[in-house]
């Protein structure tokens, strides 16, 4: 593999042209659409593991606290999100319960860890699988998005059940966390950089390489 | 500092790994994956600007038939309900959590809304021959807003909540529904056939046909 950086060389990522650009050139605008491009994205470990990070800190509120409030003539029942999946279970939708368990459970907790995994190898230099690493990484940042399911139930529940004090529902605090864990998730995703997998991993055989040579 | 474009127009990055590789030719329906790290960087679809326009225009129009009737109707005991997706995010408000309700706004209507709108303003010129004012601005914008306009994922959201309502009350779907399901799909169809590297090959055309007049 040859990398554009090596050649002095940088794709634009949102049109994908290929244009010339040194390491010392600061401010790197795509010629043809306009978009700011960067060799390699800025701070990308620090910003991540900051998101990274918080995210996890505020995952537990998230799975402790109440999602939703159901207030009825019988007092007053709260739900987290584990009682969400629970519910659809026991009321015969298991096929939604599994999505649903996936989409809030599953799939946040598994993000965070690949992102931690990720980062780790990068920041020790890895070269193992870079392609593996590559595929998870795409994986981890197409599939967070179903993460806001919940978001969406929480919502549309509190505008269709309102019927006074006989029964309504409330998005209650859990709900708040969960979607800040969501967004956190999608701009860590964002702001690491794959070619950080490529640049360590290349790095790493080089020098293997230099090795060999100079044992020979 | 601009950036001129290089010359030879074969050569092409991959935005995942960094990979320079010699851009080539597809057959119909091809698409083109980069050698080291396996991410599709463009695919050949012949009438791809067509149809993304075409989709795109049948989603604005289901945007607007998505928002202005309600969604479901539920009753229990005698008493009914019924919401279209704003009066949702007005009673989040009105319930004291703005921020969740400014975040399903967010994705379900405005980010949905600007790349519909976005993508009709620069492929309706386009497939006429003509470029749009301030092209790379919307281009850009259509890139920024697509992580964030979710419909399809607020598609699985009503149906975890219908299948909710049902344990308790009964719910009768309404025009809005129907009108998200069609918007999902056509939504959804509609990026998929805007291929940006198609998309600038056609600019980059026409461009070249004003030059030479």
């Amino acid at each position: 593999m040859i990398s554009a950086l090596s050649q002095n060389m940088v794709g634009c990522d949102a049109c994908g042209l290929a244009q010339k650009a040194s390491p010392s050139s600061r401010r790197l605008v795509c010629g043809r659409c306009g978009s700011h491009m960067h060799l390699r994205k800025p701070n990308s470990i620090s910003r991540t593991w900051a998101l990274v990070i918080a995210a996890y800190v505020l995952i537990i509120p998230a799975n402790l606290m109440p999602v939703m409030a159901t207030g009825s003539l019988f007092g007053t029942e709260k739900d987290t999100i584990f009682g969400g999946v629970e519910f659809l279970w026991n009321s015969n939708s298991q096929v939604l319960a599994i999505i649903l368990f996936c989409a809030s459970i599953v799939i946040p907790f598994s993000k965070l860890f690949c992102l931690t995994f990720l980062l780790i190898s990068v920041q020790q230099r890895s070269s193992w699988r870079p392609k593996f690493r590559a595929k998870l990484y795409r994986l981890v940042e197409a599939v967070g998005r179903w993460s806001m399911i919940d978001v969406y139930v929480a919502t549309m529940l509190t505008a269709l059940v309102h019927f006074g004090d006989l029964m309504s529902i409330r998005a209650g605090a859990g709900a708040i966390a969960f979607a800040i864990v969501v967004v956190l998730t999608i701009f860590a995703a964002k702001s690491f950089d794959p070619r950080l997998i490529w640049d360590a991993a290349y790095s790493s055989i080089s020098n293997d390489n230099l090795v060999k040579e100079s044992h020979v | 500092m601009m950036l001129n474009p290089i010359s030879t127009q074969s050569v092409i990055v991959c935005d995942q790994c960094d990979s320079l590789l010699q851009e080539a030719a597809l057959e119909p329906g091809g698409k083109a994956v980069c050698a080291s790290c396996d991410n599709v960087l463009y695919r050949s679809q012949p009438h791809g600007m067509l149809l993304s326009l075409v989709f795109s225009l049948t989603a604005a129009i289901l945007f607007l038939i998505s928002n202005a009737f309600p969604i479901v109707t539920i009753s229990a005991q005698g008493l009914t309900n019924s919401t279209t997706l704003l009066d949702a995010v007005y009673r989040l408000i009105s319930d004291g959590i703005p921020s969740i309700a400014m975040l399903v706004l967010v994705t379900t209507f405005l980010m949905p809304a600007l790349e519909i709108l976005t993508l009709i303003y620069l492929l309706l010129p386009l497939n006429f021959g003509r470029l749009p004012p301030g092209l790379s601005v919307a281009f850009r914008l259509v890139y920024l807003v697509r992580p964030w306009a979710m419909v399809e994922v607020f598609m699985m959201g009503l149906l975890v909540t219908i299948t909710k309502l049902n344990a308790f009350a009964s719910v009768s779907p309404d025009i809005g529904l129907g009108s998200f399901v069609l918007l999902m799909i056509f939504v959804t169809a509609a990026a998929a056939n805007f291929d940006p590297h198609l998309f600038w090959k056609q600019v980059d055309l026409i461009r070249g046909r004003k030059a030479s007049i």
